[in-house]
């Protein structure tokens, strides 16, 4: 299962520090994050980037995920 | 997985394809386009900070002799709030509306209400003065911190604070909360032995771009219309634009011209929507091209910024803890780099208790712009000072104290991820051994080191890649080329095609030509553009290697492709690129190859700066005596350049520290609206900066290449002005380092 770490800015939707989720790719874990918590709204989670085993993607929507994936959501960055 | 390689043009010094036409003046810049029967552009500004328009009355305007074309914010279409994503940043895209052209109020000096198209600049320089602006002045608020109070005053009645566990009630004008936090921060305080806790100020300041926003449009009577302007991203430009002006994507078409410095300035846009407006009003082409003075009082500068730091640590060096509340001031627009410098301000370290707060603060300043690692330099010149002063009070060597605490593979960043392979060790090891680090110093000397941390981007990069019949390239791409990119497109097509690289003719095609391209910002282009030629320049080799298979009658795997040449294994027989391009026509037509992609993996990429001043006792003024930039570039393919954008951002920042800052007056008028008395260092300033690169492969990308553009900016704030520090025995925590400054220090110290 991958393990997803939550921010504390997250965590506020969450009220926890992190969760295991079944599922192969980013857009079931985003649908299964939103049945979990009903804080927590895909428009929040579809803003940011997400860092999958240490890579940062920006638009992660078909990115598949290995059952042992450690997975960050992490605003967009910017650069100059 | 990048590995180590040996490289025919990679790691290069290779001449510039754009070098001729720059020095010898072809090039053509943002404001050199003329088109028949052009009209020229200007903009009327706001006299007040602060202020509610009650009435525009453009009719003088209109009815001077010579004047074609008139436009207010009345003339862009309604349009709702919506994010809209620029790359990789994103903007508000009424906000941006309301920054081009002014709607019910002005929120900086300068802010621009109106606009005029005439046949002579004269004509229409005389007519912005005849457009009558009736307003309602209103208290300005310039600081961040004034910002914040209860009875502040109010920049916008709908913004509301986000990232709050409550939804506010009343408008303020912090736009957005934001927190990091892990582990135990008051347990990691109460570890410590000693605490260093100080509040740091940075000013407003400019990137520094030579060259001023410029554009020329015509819109076209069937609804096409065309941009030439100076950016460093056009495909934004494009969509911005088509937002602001309800238009189709497919009706515009956006030429980046040659850009005179952008370091991200100009990822965003002030004149296109007007000057587009005042065409199809017009009927005829506009040009639109600020001077130096509305550069400075009304194009987006760096953010300011409020910073408190406190640090703990055991006496053996060991950091317990770190905390930062980190204000930044956006300007008139919510949107400052404040996410970002809340990411990276202690991401250098490996610590276990971190809590990092960030406010985003509106200001009656103007909407603040990318700045080279925008939000960095500000976070991380408060936590790099924090922790010279940490090494001064555990009387510890401070490469010695980061290198106890330096994040490494397998840290995990503030921000989320595990570090993959970084530099951060490699650089600090290569400034504690640099002669520099080892050399004295001498009377009223100082030195002193800073770290950076910089995430760069991937995000969308689209190329084209075309063989010529002759077996020359032309490799289309459409990154707007701020750093000489150009050059390391052309070298990393080199490189998988085995083509010489004076073979190889790199354009930047417009927006029509060639599919979207992110922005040139977050030091991506070489990052990522490249993997997309590295991507089409093998497909162009596999076709060449077919072509000749079936010349040959022999199967693919009986094709080697060795220094640009097929080489049949069975037989020796060789076909050049050249051959097989020539004969392209009768083996299937023109060889051609493409790649789009969204660049996944930007590899971080941080620096160690050292600096050496010495500071004038009688006048405060300091010289920056010797100066050495030390980077992670993962590999430099081109290093040259690599150690210009080291040089580059250290002059940056070395200005930065010194002597840039935005002055305004009670009212909220700048009073340093050109570059004599807004001073940016000068060659003669400054020593040679001396420049090490370190090479750590970013993983992720085929050569192991890591975006450098940006991370030179970074550690010089701290660097030089705790180096001055040192020289006078006061810690600085202002900037700039100026010599009135500095000099009341020294008196403080004295008396």
């Amino acid at each position: 299962m991958a393990t997803v770490i939550f921010s504390s800015e997250l965590q506020k939707f969450t009220r926890e520090e992190q969760t295991d989720v079944d599922v192969l790719n980013y857009r079931d874990l985003v649908s299964a994050l939103e049945d979990k918590y009903q804080d927590l709204g895909s428009d929040t989670l579809m803003k940011m980037a997400v860092a999958i085993d240490g890579e940062i993607i920006h638009d992660p929507l078909l990115e598949r995920l290995a059952p042992d994936s450690e997975v960050h959501f992490l605003y967009r960055i910017s650069g100059g | 997985m990048s590995e180590v390689k040996d490289y025919k043009y990679i790691g290069q010094r290779t001449i510039r394809p754009d070098g001729f036409d720059k020095v010898t003046g072809r090039a053509n810049f943002g404001a050199d386009l003329t088109l028949p029967g052009m009209l020229w552009a200007r903009v009327k500004r706001s006299p007040y900070a602060h202020a509610r328009i009650i009435d525009i009355d453009t009719s003088k305007a209109e009815a001077l002799a010579g004047v074609m074309a008139v436009a207010t914010a009345a003339d862009f279409p309604a349009i709702a709030s919506e994010t809209l994503q620029m790359g990789e940043t994103s903007a508000d895209i009424r906000d941006l509306a309301r920054n081009n052209l002014a709607l019910e109020k002005v929120l900086y000096h300068g802010h621009a209400v109106a606009a005029v198209a005439a046949v002579s600049q004269t004509i229409a320089d005389q007519a912005v003065e005849l457009i009558e602006v009736e307003y309602a002045e209103l208290t300005p608020v310039m600081d961040v911190l004034e910002a914040i109070k209860d009875d502040a005053p109010i920049l916008h009645d709908d913004l509301f604070t986000a990232g709050l566990a409550e939804t506010p009630e009343t408008p303020s004008n912090i736009a957005m909360r934001m927190e990091l936090k892990k582990g135990d921060i008051d347990a990691g305080f109460a570890e410590a032995d000693v605490i260093v806790e100080r509040e740091y100020q940075t000013p407003t300041v400019h990137q520094g771009y030579i060259e001023p926003h410029a554009c020329t449009v015509r819109y076209d009577e069937d609804g096409q219309s065309m941009i030439w302007c100076c950016t460093q991203g056009h495909f934004d430009v494009r969509a911005s634009t088509a937002k602001i002006l309800n238009m189709e994507l497919s009706k515009i078409k956006v030429i980046a011209s040659e850009i005179g410095g952008g370091f991200g300035g100009k990822t965003t846009i002030y004149l296109e929507p007007v000057a587009l407006v005042l065409s199809k009003k017009s009927g005829r082409p506009v040009k639109l091209v600020m001077n130096r003075e509305e550069v400075f009082r009304a194009s987006g500068p760096g953010s300011a910024t409020r910073s408190w730091i406190k640090v703990g640590a055991r006496k053996d060096g060991t950091i317990t803890a770190m905390q930062g509340i980190l204000h930044y001031e956006a300007g008139a627009f919510k949107g400052s780099p404040m996410a970002p410098g809340v990411m990276c301000v202690f991401t250098p370290y490996d610590v276990a208790n971190v809590h990092i707060e960030g406010f985003d603060v509106v200001v009656n300043k103007p909407k603040v712009a990318a700045y080279r690692a925008p939000g960095a330099p500000q976070a991380e010149f408060a936590a790099e000072s924090a922790i010279n002063e940490l090494a001064d009070k555990l009387d510890m060597d401070p490469i010695e104290l980061r290198l106890k605490n330096a994040a490494k593979e397998g840290t995990q960043a503030i921000y989320g991820p595990k570090f993959k392979a970084i530099g951060l060790v490699e650089c600090l090891e290569a400034a504690k051994n640099s002669a520099h680090y080892k050399s004295p110093l001498g009377k009223n000397q100082g030195r002193s080191i800073a770290a950076g941390f910089w995430f760069n981007a991937g995000m969308s990069s689209s190329v084209v890649i075309n063989m010529n019949p002759d077996g020359t390239v032309v490799v289309v791409e459409g990154s707007p080329d701020i750093g000489g990119s150009r050059a390391s497109m052309a070298m990393m097509a080199a490189e998988e095609l085995g083509i010489a690289v004076e073979k190889i003719k790199p354009i930047i095609a417009d927006t029509d030509g060639v599919g979207l391209n992110s922005t040139t910002g977050g030091s991506r282009t070489t990052f990522a553009t490249g993997m997309a030629i590295i991507e089409a320049a093998q497909d162009v080799v596999k076709q060449m290697k077919e072509r000749a298979a079936a010349v040959w009658n022999v199967t693919l795997d009986q094709v080697d492709w060795v220094d640009g040449v097929a080489v049949n294994t069975a037989d020796e027989a060789r076909l050049s690129a050249a051959e097989i391009c020539a004969a392209a026509g009768s083996t299937g037509g023109p060889i051609s190859a493409r790649a789009s992609l969204t660049a996944r993996g930007a590899g971080p990429s941080f620096a160690v700066h050292v600096a050496d001043v010495e500071v004038d006792p009688d006048t405060g003024k300091v010289d920056v005596i010797r100066y050495t930039a030390i980077q992670d570039a993962g590999k430099a393919i081109h290093p040259g350049y690599v150690e210009g954008q080291y040089q580059g951002g250290a002059a940056q920042g070395i200005g930065w520290a010194l002597n840039e800052e935005y002055i305004y007056d009670e009212n909220g008028v700048l009073e340093n609206a050109g570059y004599l008395d807004y001073r940016i260092p000068l060659a003669s300033d400054l020593p040679m900066i001396e420049t090490v690169i370190v090479e750590v492969p970013n993983p992720f990308h085929p050569y192991g290449v890591r975006g450098v553009g940006e991370s030179s900016i970074i550690p010089p704030l701290a660097a030089v002005s705790s180096a001055v520090s040192n020289a006078i025995g006061v810690r600085m925590s202002e900037l700039p380092c100026s010599p009135p400054r500095v000099l009341k220090a020294i008196q403080s110290r004295d008396n």
